[in-house]
């Protein structure tokens, strides 16, 4: 995008105002502009933040706008904070040559949050393994069952109240 | 959340339309065929198989959690031990995303320094990759054959990081050192031998009817399904979908080098095959030009508090040593914030999503590898097909545990 590495935007309205001929913002608000709960351009990266629950229409939105590869998703656990949990979603368009990030915030006491494996099916294995680690849940996934810790293994590793070192 | 756990693959459903009963079975994990320890459970009905439910994890040692009680610049050889086949590109892929975070310019020369050492990086995976995919099925002496090449590459390794696999030689704020005096004639050797050697192993396994067989019109993937799967790299540019990060978003100064993507458009395991060879010439084109035109200049940025100082320097200057003593002892602040680097490794897409908390640690590193996301299409690749056509399909996306266990 035209706008230099350097430059910061903060908030909603920052963002909207100055990109707003951006694809991916345009789209979110031609389709949902209350979906759009926060947005952040820093480092040359376009963050949109999304209400929880509209994370799979707005998923179907970018991905109509095209953002065609679905990259990488993860969650980081800003523990004891609360909402607790936060979903970033990595999000490549190949004919924009461009790259979004969404993100959503899932509370510690139901972190539950829709599967977006219906956009893209290869979201299925990134979000067993943000459910093997960090324990939250997607609604609709087609097979959401541990991935890379055993099948009876109690706690989420990568949550910031699970130790680094020692036995649980 | 016990209705989510546990295996749903114990019994074997009967097969639509018919009394008969499909067959599991269980492929790996030691098996020599699925490159390190990946177990297949195969619903078979007869030979052909119905469906593939890999179970990966044998190899997870949770490096992700163990990068976030590291200093910044203690994560560099964790990453080398991710995907142990390219190593640089992943020292590069985290540097990458740290200099981001930091706002840290590089001197041209270290930019031009870490292109020749991930396309180095880039060849001796794609080596490897051809000798175990040839050797799996049943092509023996091309093994031996690549791994001589890959031997060189492996001492020029050794020769700049003191390493010959986990080379850490790329850090935050440059490479570690200059390289040895002899690194460049060196270099230029190996990419004056190596398109002789390619076009010799491509003799050998090009016109063979046995390897055509076994890889022409197997493991087919489209190119839609290819992007739905999450398919990244060679296998993807094999389906025809014309994307490569390098080319396309450019780091580490890639947008000054002339070189082609190359793309297939039968999706096949010959597809992805044809599609290597070439990037092998493209990564020697690539080394060539950086060798041509390398700027003069420093290999690292001018960052006291954050690149460590020269040995040398360490010896004559205080403030050297003070700041050696510093970083190596409390680290450095790393200012807050969210990004994501991706660049274009050896078997796809990969990406250090990395989130900072202003602390001298990284509050969390995600690393995406293109293996993991891969693995997800072979049951694509592979459904209705003969159960050996599963190693050939194995061998031709080209996966390391090492990344997808992580």
């Amino acid at each position: 995008m035209a706008e230099a590495l350097n430059t910061k935007l903060e908030g909603k309205q920052a963002v909207v105002e100055a990109m707003a001929d951006h694809p991916a913002v345009k789209a979110i608000l031609a389709w949902n502009p209350e979906a759009l709960t926060d947005a952040l351009f820093d480092r040359g990266e376009l963050s949109l933040t999304i209400a929880r629950e509209q994370i799979l229409d707005a998923a179907y939105t970018v991905q109509a706008a095209g953002y065609n590869y679905f990259e990488d998703m993860t969650a980081v656990d800003w523990f004891p904070a609360s909402p607790r949990f936060q979903l970033s979603y990595h999000i490549v368009s190949h004919g924009l040559k461009e790259r979004i990030r969404l993100r959503a915030w899932t509370e510690e006491a139901d972190p539950v949050i829709d599967s977006i494996t219906p956009v893209w099916p290869s979201a299925n294995y990134f979000e067993r393994e943000v459910f093997d680690l960090f324990g939250i849940r997607f609604e609709n996934h087609p097979n959401l069952r541990r991935i890379l810790m055993p099948d009876d293994w109690e706690g989420y590793p990568l949550r910031k109240d699970y130790p680094v070192e020692g036995y649980r | 959340m016990t209705d989510t756990i546990g295996t749903p693959i114990l019994q074997a459903p009967a097969a639509e339309g018919s009394s008969d009963q499909h067959m599991i079975i269980n492929m790996g994990p030691q098996h020599p065929a699925t490159h390190g320890v990946l177990r297949l459970v195969l619903e078979l009905d007869g030979e052909i198989v119905v469906r593939i439910y890999p179970e990966i994890g044998y190899l997870h040692t949770g490096i992700e959690k163990t990068c976030e009680a590291k200093f910044y610049h203690q994560v560099v050889p964790l990453t080398d031990r991710v995907n142990y086949l390219d190593p640089l590109a992943n020292n590069l892929g985290y540097a990458l995303a740290v200099e981001k975070l930091l706002g840290l310019e590089i001197p041209e020369k270290g930019q031009w320094l870490r292109v020749i050492l991930a396309e180095l990086s880039r060849l001796n995976s794609h080596l490897v990759w051809l000798g175990t995919h040839a050797m799996d099925i049943g092509a023996l002496t091309i093994f031996l054959y690549t791994f001589r090449e890959r031997e060189e590459i492996l001492r020029i390794f050794e020769a700049v990081a003191g390493q010959r696999m986990m080379t850490s030689y790329i850090r935050i704020g440059g490479v570690t050192m200059e390289p040895p005096l002899d690194f460049f004639s060196r270099v230029q050797q190996l990419i004056n031998m190596l398109p002789v050697k390619i076009d010799e192993y491509s003799n050998l396994l090009t016109g063979n009817p046995i390897f055509r067989n076994r890889l022409i019109g197997v493991g087919y993937i489209s190119g839609d399904d290819a992007i739905a799967l999450g398919v990244s790299g060679p296998p993807m540019r094999a389906s025809g979908v014309d994307f490569d990060l390098r080319r396309d978003m450019p780091y580490s100064s890639y947008e000054k080098f002339e070189f082609n993507v190359p793309i297939a458009t039968a999706g096949d395991c010959w597809a992805r095959y044809e599609v290597r060879m070439i990037e092998m010439k493209e990564s020697i084109k690539i080394i060539q030009q950086a060798l041509d035109g390398l700027p003069e200049g420093a290999v690292k940025a001018y960052a006291p508090k954050i690149v460590l100082p020269d040995r040398e320097k360490m010896k004559t200057e205080m403030e050297a040593l003070i700041h050696h003593f510093k970083i190596v002892t409390e680290g450095f602040n790393v200012p807050a914030g969210e990004v994501y680097q991706g660049i274009e490794c050896g078997h796809g897409q990969m990406g250090y999503h990395i989130v900072s908390d202003g602390s001298a640690k990284p509050y969390r590193v995600h690393m995406r590898y293109p293996s993991f996301a891969t693995l997800q299409a072979l049951e694509a690749m592979c459904k209705g097909q003969m159960i050996a056509d599963v190693v050939a399909v194995i061998g031709s996306i080209d996966i390391v545990l090492g990344e997808i266990d992580r």
